[in-house]
């Protein structure tokens, strides 16, 4: 194969980068705001060159100010911005909740529709860097809760970029929740501006008879332990979520249509994380094609641990996946 | 140095003043008589403030208002059919009856919201600030809040961020002397809001809020710096406000005195000013009999037209939670 004709690869770090880049070129209106992105071109250096590109007046530094950040935003979208704000770690969300939850989620609604934000919020997520139990949560279910947001986890090169866009030119807030354990995978990414688009889930791995469902960095263990669970006589189906809010449930229900067994995978705590809300979905919706009571997967009860073995214990693994579907499946 | 105010303006703040009072006098006697769901806070005590402020605004300078918002519309041009009609949860209300008292807005008049959260207006004013100087625009925000919301850490990061990028906001604290049912002296180490200023590098102001005509001189210096480029300033107003925390008679809670009440009714806003306004020869005890007469009939017009408004259909539930554009 010519060189030319290779498939472009990028990085999960650069596909965030062309896409937040992507928008800023296409929309005036947008600047990036939040905590050392524009000098720093962020801790995780994917706004890296945006300063030079776009200058101060459309990359800017804030103070360490959560609340001030998603003021900004919210202040400024409402009279006419597209504003791109980036919170650091996600476990500094905690910081504006008030701003997300009462304000930025309600205004619209509150307003009787008067008021459009269109926000993109970029921020990291998850463990697995020994960054302890506050630089390594994950908190999507505290996000998809909030009637008014729209949440997307891409997890890999590709659907990083192309939610990006997605997400900056809808009119609503969009939370691109990144994953700080797959910043140097490498997938193919077109140069050209294209959308992902939000609400659609991405079925990475046909199979006939078990499909795991799987939220950001499990999408990437399910696939390693579904090589595992072929040696088993499982021909696993990976559905990605991608797209939490709104949810893409017909392609997770046609799959379980399909396979019959089901086992459902996140990062974060598994008491009262999302995993809970898509089991519910398929046996409200696919009862009569359930062969065996769903599985779900996801971290203990506890919060991250510092120490290197107790996160490796803690956050879940493709042998954590394997390991219940054979409880499950008594295999 | 801001100039005089006009006659024009003079008349143009009382009448302000008066649509406010009228207003809400009307709307607590609705509630009270169970017209009007869930909770009112009222601005009786307080229209110095708005009015002397939105004297100097456009439609396109921005507000964010708090829990006690009615005011602040009224005086940023809040028509009262609409405002009767979000209060009464219909339809044809600002907000489609979805908002109601604490969050009634109107984004064409600039007016970003009234609030539930003591404290969630700063952040978003200082926002608009910034979206004003980032479209190249010499509009100014106006960050509504009380002495209570003075102790939000929102205020602080709000105060800090318009200082430091020279934003055109202007922090405009109604120290009414209670956040809720707390007496200030019980809920913060100064008395003097306006001190926290400097801790910011901005000018603090603290000016009379029972003296409209101050407050428009006070207000018209700080939107003026601001529309020049020169940054935010934090204008303390000391005020009062005549009824309870919610609604008029509220729920009889002792925690301020009827002699503090009646030395601050003493100094009522619009009734000394009206007195002023005779003695300059500005205007009659008739034509303010007949002001007061024009914005009753305007309000009986306006309630009516709530009461008689639908209510929205409950296919209207989960309309504009998402925009589907």
């Amino acid at each position: 194969m010519s060189e030319q004709n290779e498939a472009r690869q990028l990085t999960y770090v650069a596909a965030i980068t062309e896409g937040v880049r992507t928008v800023m070129l296409e929309q005036d209106n947008a600047f990036i705001a939040g905590e050392d992105v524009a000098q720093a071109g962020s801790v995780f250096g994917y706004y890296r060159g945006l300063l030079a590109e776009f200058g101060e007046r459309r990359v800017v530094d804030t103070p360490i100010s959560e609340k001030g950040i998603m003021g900004i935003g919210i202040g400024a979208a409402a009279t006419g911005c597209r504003p791109i704000l980036d919170i650091m770690f996600m476990d500094f969300m905690t910081e504006c909740m008030d701003e997300i939850a009462n304000q930025m989620a309600k205004m619209r609604y509150m307003f009787g529709g008067s008021a459009t934000l269109p926000i993109t919020v970029l921020t990291m997520s998850g463990g697995g860097n020994n960054m302890a139990a506050q630089h390594s949560q994950s908190l999507e279910a505290w996000l998809a809760h909030l009637p008014g947001v729209k949440v997307v986890m891409p997890t890999n090169a590709y659907d990083a970029k192309g939610l990006i866009i997605a997400a900056a030119r809808d009119d609503n807030p969009v939370f691109v929740l990144l994953n700080k354990g797959i910043l140097g995978q490498r997938t193919e990414v077109p140069e050209e501006a294209y959308e992902v688009p939000i609400g659609t889930a991405n079925v990475v791995r046909e199979g006939s008879n078990y499909t795991i469902v799987a939220l950001g960095r499990m999408v990437g263990e399910a696939v390693k332990a579904a090589d595992e669970l072929s040696s088993l006589g499982l021909d696993v189906e990976i559905v990605d979520v991608r797209s939490i809010q709104p949810l893409d449930t017909a392609t997770i229900v046609t799959s379980v249509e399909k396979t019959h067994r089901v086992l459902v995978a996140h990062e974060a705590v598994r008491f009262g994380g999302f995993g809970g809300e898509i089991t519910a979905q398929i046996q409200e919706l696919a009862f009569d094609y359930l062969d065996a009571p769903i599985s779900r997967v996801g971290a203990p009860f506890s919060p991250v641990p510092f120490s290197p073995p107790l996160e490796k214990a803690y956050i879940p693994s493709a042998d954590t996946i394997v390991a219940e579907v054979r409880r499950a499946l008594e295999i | 140095m801001v100039k005089k105010p006009t006659n024009k303006v003079l008349l143009d703040l009382h009448h302000r003043m008066v649509r406010i009072r009228q207003f809400e006098e009307r709307a607590g006697r609705l509630m009270e008589e169970g017209k009007i769901p869930g909770a009112l806070h009222l601005y009786v005590g307080e229209e110095a403030v708005a009015s002397g402020i939105m004297q100097h605004l456009s439609n396109n300078d921005q507000i964010t208002s708090t829990h006690r918002g009615h005011g602040h519309l009224i005086a940023k041009g809040g028509a009262f059919a609409e405002m009767y009609a979000e209060l009464f949860g219909r339809v044809t209300g600002y907000c489609k009856g979805k908002g109601g008292s604490m969050h009634i807005s109107n984004m064409e008049l600039g007016m970003l919201g009234a609030n539930g959260i003591v404290g969630g207006g700063p952040p978003i004013a200082m926002g608009a600030a910034f979206s004003n100087k980032f479209r190249g625009t010499d509009n100014v925000s106006i960050a509504f809040f009380g002495d209570g919301a003075s102790n939000e850490g929102s205020f602080h990061e709000a105060a800090n961020m318009a200082a430091l990028y020279k934003l055109p906001c202007i922090f405009v604290c109604e120290n009414n002397g209670y956040g809720e049912y707390t007496s200030q002296a019980n809920h913060q180490a100064i008395s003097d809001v306006a001190d926290r200023a400097a801790g910011y590098g901005m000018p603090g102001v603290i000016v009379d809020g029972m003296d409209v005509i101050a407050v428009y001189e006070v207000a018209g210096e700080a939107i003026a710096r601001a529309r020049r480029g020169e940054g935010p300033t934090l204008v303390e107003c000391k005020t009062y406000r005549f009824f309870d925390h919610v609604g008029m008679r509220g729920m009889g809670l002792t925690y301020r005195s009827d002699d503090e009440l009646e030395q601050w009714k003493q100094r009522d806003a619009i009734a000394s000013f009206e007195a002023n306004l005779i003695d300059m020869g500005i205007t009659t005890k008739q034509k303010i009999t007949n002001v007061y007469k024009k914005i009753d009939a305007e309000i009986e017009e306006a309630v009516k037209f709530a009461e008689e408004s639908p209510y929205p259909d409950v296919s209207e539930l989960l309309e504009d939670v998402y925009s589907e554009a």
